[in-house]
């Protein structure tokens, strides 16, 4: 058995160590947010958050994650990322969109006023086919403004 | 007790029979208007012709809540949002109090595929009669009810109220009615004018679930029991599977079977990871005796153009012109292209008491339940498909063919669902591609700066190989009794395969258009999105470029002087304006224009950007991209906004970066490093789609407008950034760099 900790709650789940976290979330723990999309860390629909950093969920071993917090989308609860994604209505098929988010997640936390080269550098892991990445900048510049506006008002 | 009426019955009542302003023939489409009109066959109907009956597409249950049935899929592409807002707008209802069946053999009307931008025509339109016809018998029946004149009654939020002040609702007065009838062509919308979500962004219902985790795809599905298997794909075209011992896989932790029919191969394991390690296992383990069967890829094209064509003449137009002054002629190509998707294909398949169920993420639930049933040899009411979402597929990729793998393994599983997704080298390597294909060009203009003669040939394979028969789908070759393979087939005009949009717009004195239907196809293709025309419009419209510089136009200027349809025209000039066409240069970038109506029948669209080209790399820079788009009666414009800024972006990286690599045996592009597709660091600086509003038009489909006109306005504006001309696709930074010198 292994324990992880997934958005605050922790699972023992009965895997052999070297299964990726991505089929842990989802076949383990029923958790749709994080896809399979290429196994292989070149395209980002399987991100999630691992201690605040973007991590490919499909090449991570859950050995490697005893005592790190994992967070997916289903973890955010509707959040100025989330909702700056549905207020630009930036997903066509979607099913690149929940990487999307918890990547743009990792970045507004560590620097909550990104430059738009910062934005399109750091979101350049993430691959979308539908050709929805103008509305998914879009999203990830008004999640900052949120976000940097929260923090004003809050002391 | 009331007694049930029929539409007949409603109709002699005096059922006011009112055109509607919906035609079909497309040269009468600019026509205004909504005035008496004879109810007959040419009204459009969308899929009521084929399938007529009012209950078919609607029901409304006696609590009130109404059921919309759409046999076309959601694809990404908004369909769920756009169907909603017809139906509300028509029944006078909130879209919250709408359920939507879409895509269901069991349950929904066979509207064949959801594609070539049809849906709004085909379904759409559909939903809009039919929805406006209910609401006329449910208004009906409600003057019935209450004994006054329809014409006095009101209608909103599903309820009907008569000027005293009584009211009631869809539930009661749908309990009376009878909506097994069939619709009526030529009973009356509702006045465009009074629309208020038709025409109105509305947020997508499908979106919030994406964005929190909810089970969307057919990815999600997670039935009882549930196991997991994956296909061990022959690794070349016609590869022979040799005996190997399958012994130490199947006792492989998790393993439930290894699937073994002549040269298919498949495991079945517990979990997903289990399924994966065992099929890397059996890969190793496998032993195949292949042949080279694929062609050279670095003569393929030469070698398409003089392989044996059927010419198919597309038109030829003759005129008196003036004398031809400057000749110029030009060859444009494109490779092999990937659909891509980002999330490899998926279904899931149960096999209980002799029935097929497969979840199935294809654009065409019955055609494929047709070719299940003849690869398994089950007649087709045994086999149920029903589509749930999948990633986006731009095109038969390889939906289909992962439904025959579930289908096949889970009918060796009675009773259990399996789940069968491919892997990203398997989507790669598997998928049916775009199509090479070439086009050649001859063209003259007169002193006066016209163009007197145009002289086209488009080569190309055949654009639909979607499975209806077993005989199609990837697996049957593997099997050991493999059915009969139907011969390719061309698309006839007017929509066309590689000949669609062969034919231009421009009005031109002489004109000769030619398709060269080439049967045998080097490589498995089919379906990508819009089909010929983003090579035909790529080609049209770089050439456009080619005769206006010759002739010394401003190539906006050149292309309005050759048109005379006042939409298409509107749409270039619109989309000039957005731009700034006639405003200020920008020293060191390049400006480049297209145009084009899809399949010259459905949405006009006009795109302008500016690029950049990094010399010392040879990258092209998108900068500023401006698009004007007539898609006829908007219903979510916002819709219509992202799907256009899609094909924009799709189609940059098309024209920018993507070809198939393959050697004589294996396509060598296994993943995104050997495909590379754009990235974020090279999506243009901006993208702003302008709608021409069109109310009451008929609906025209938005998906696939965009995608020619943006090859074209690339190599015209790196013309005019760097002087240098480029005809074969992709403009990748080498053969840039090597084309603008340094």
């Amino acid at each position: 058995m292994i324990r992880l900790t997934v958005n605050g709650n922790v699972h023992e789940v009965d895997v052999e160590p070297d299964t990726p976290l991505l089929y842990v979330l989802r076949d383990e723990l029923a958790l749709n947010g994080a896809k399979f999309g290429c196994g292989l860390g070149q395209c980002g629909a399987c991100t999630v958050m691992v201690d605040g950093q973007a991590v490919f969920a499909c090449l991570t071993p859950v050995a490697l994650l005893l005592d790190r917090n994992i967070r997916t989308i289903e973890g955010l609860g509707i959040n100025p990322v989330q909702r700056a994604f549905i207020d630009e209505q930036a997903a066509q098929c979607g099913y690149c969109i929940a990487g999307m988010v918890m990547r743009a997640q990792a970045l507004l936390e560590r620097n909550p006023h990104p430059t738009e080269l910062e934005i399109r550098d750091h979101m350049s892991v993430n691959l979308c086919r539908c050709g929805t990445h103008m509305r998914i900048l879009a999203a990830v510049r008004r999640a900052a403004v949120a976000m940097g506006s929260a923090s004003v008002v809050q002391p | 007790m009331t007694p049930v009426l029929s539409r007949r019955d409603l109709l002699a009542a005096g059922g006011l029979v009112v055109a509607f302003s919906l035609r079909s023939a497309p040269g009468d489409a600019a026509e205004q208007g909504s005035g008496p009109h004879p109810a007959g066959p040419t009204v459009p109907m969308g899929s009521l012709k084929e399938t007529p009956l009012l209950d078919a597409w609607i029901r409304v249950a006696p609590d009130g809540h109404v059921t919309v049935f759409t046999g076309k899929a959601e694809l990404g592409q908004g369909l769920k949002t756009a169907l909603l807002q017809v139906a509300a707008e028509q029944l006078d209802m909130n879209p919250e109090w709408i359920a939507l069946v879409t895509a269901d053999t069991a349950r929904t009307a066979d509207e064949g595929f959801t594609a070539g931008s049809h849906s709004m025509q085909d379904s759409g339109t559909a939903i809009l009669n039919a929805a406006a016809q209910v609401r006329g018998l449910l208004r009906d029946a409600a003057a019935v009810e209450f004994g006054v004149p329809a014409d006095t009654l009101s209608i909103a939020d599903g309820m009907v109220r008569a000027a005293d002040g009584r009211s009631i609702g869809y539930g009661p007065l749908a309990a009376k009615l009878d909506l097994h009838v069939e619709a009526t062509p030529g009973r009356p919308l509702k006045d465009p004018a009074t629309y208020r979500l038709m025409g109105t962004p509305m947020p997508r219902v499908d979106i919030p679930g994406k964005l929190t985790g909810g089970a969307s795809y057919v990815q999600d599905i997670r039935l009882p029991g549930m196991l997991h298997a994956r296909a061990i794909r022959q690794p070349s075209v016609g590869a022979k599977l040799l005996e190997f011992d399958t012994g130490p896989v199947e006792r492989m932790p998790g393993v439930v079977k290894v699937v073994r029919e002549g040269s298919y191969l498949a495991v079945v394991a517990d979990k997903e990871w289990h399924a994966i390690k065992a099929m890397r296992a059996l890969t190793a383990a496998a032993r195949w005796q292949e042949t080279a069967t694929l062609p050279d890829e670095a003569t393929v094209l030469d070698m398409i153009r003089q392989l044996p064509a059927r010419d198919i003449p597309v038109l030829t137009w003759k005129a008196a012109a003036a004398a031809p002054v400057k000749q110029l002629r030009a060859r444009y190509t494109r490779p092999y292209v990937m659909h891509g998707s980002i999330g490899p294909s998926c279904a899931v398949a149960q096999f209980v008491d002799g029935t097929m169920t497969v979840w199935t993420h294809t654009q065409g639930v019955y055609p494929l339940r047709s070719a299940l049933a003849s690869l398994l040899r089950l007649p087709p009411e045994q086999v149920r498909c029903i589509h749930v979402e999948g990633s986006g597929c731009y095109g038969h990729n390889g939906a289909d063919d992962v439904a025959g793998d579930a289908a096949l393994i889970a009918r060796s599983m009675p009773g259990r669902a399996v789940r069968v997704q491919w892997m990203r080298e398997q989507e790669h390597t598997s998928e049916p591609y775009g199509c090479a294909m070439i086009a050649e060009v001859e063209g003259a203009v007169d002193a006066d700066g016209r163009i007197v003669d145009w002289d086209y040939g488009v080569w190309s394979n055949t654009h639909n190989r979607r499975p209806n028969v077993g005989g199609l789908m990837l697996q049957n070759a593997a099997l050991p009794e493999p059915l009969p393979v139907p011969p390719p087939a061309p698309i006839p005009m007017p929509e066309g395969g590689g000949e669609r949009n062969s034919n231009p717009l421009y009005a031109l004195p002489n004109a000769r258009v030619v398709s060269h239907f080439i049967p045998r196809m080097p490589m498995r293709v089919s379906a990508l999105r819009s089909l010929g025309a983003y090579l035909n419009v790529f080609a049209i419209e770089s050439f456009m470029d080619e005769l206006a510089e010759a002739a010394g136009v401003d190539p906006v200027t050149f292309r309005l002087r050759h048109l005379q349809d006042d939409r298409a025209r509107a749409v270039i000039q619109l989309a000039a304006d957005k731009f700034g066409w006639s405003g200020a240069r920008t020293p060191g970038e390049g400006r480049g224009f297209a145009f084009a109506r899809y399949k010259n029948l459905g949405a006009y669209c006009a795109v302008a950007l500016t690029l950049r080209v990094e010399h010392e790399t040879g990258q092209i820079r998108l900068g500023r991209v401006v698009a004007a788009v007539d898609s006829g009666q908007a219903i979510n414009p916002d819709g219509i906004r992202n799907q256009i800024e899609g094909a924009i972006i799709q189609s940059a990286s098309w024209t920018l970066y993507e070809a198939v690599h393959f050697d004589h045996r294996r396509i060598l592009s296994r993943d995104w490093s050997g495909y590379p597709i754009m990235r974020f660091p090279a999506v243009p600086e901006s993208v702003s789609v302008h709608i021409v509003p069109r109310p009451g038009e008929p609906f025209l489909g938005t998906g696939e407008a965009g995608q020619g006109p943006t090859a074209a306005a690339i190599a015209n504006a790196l013309r005019d950034a760097t002087g240098a001309r480029l005809r074969d696709v992709p403009f990748t930074a080498p053969k840039v760099k090597a084309a603008v010198g340094v």
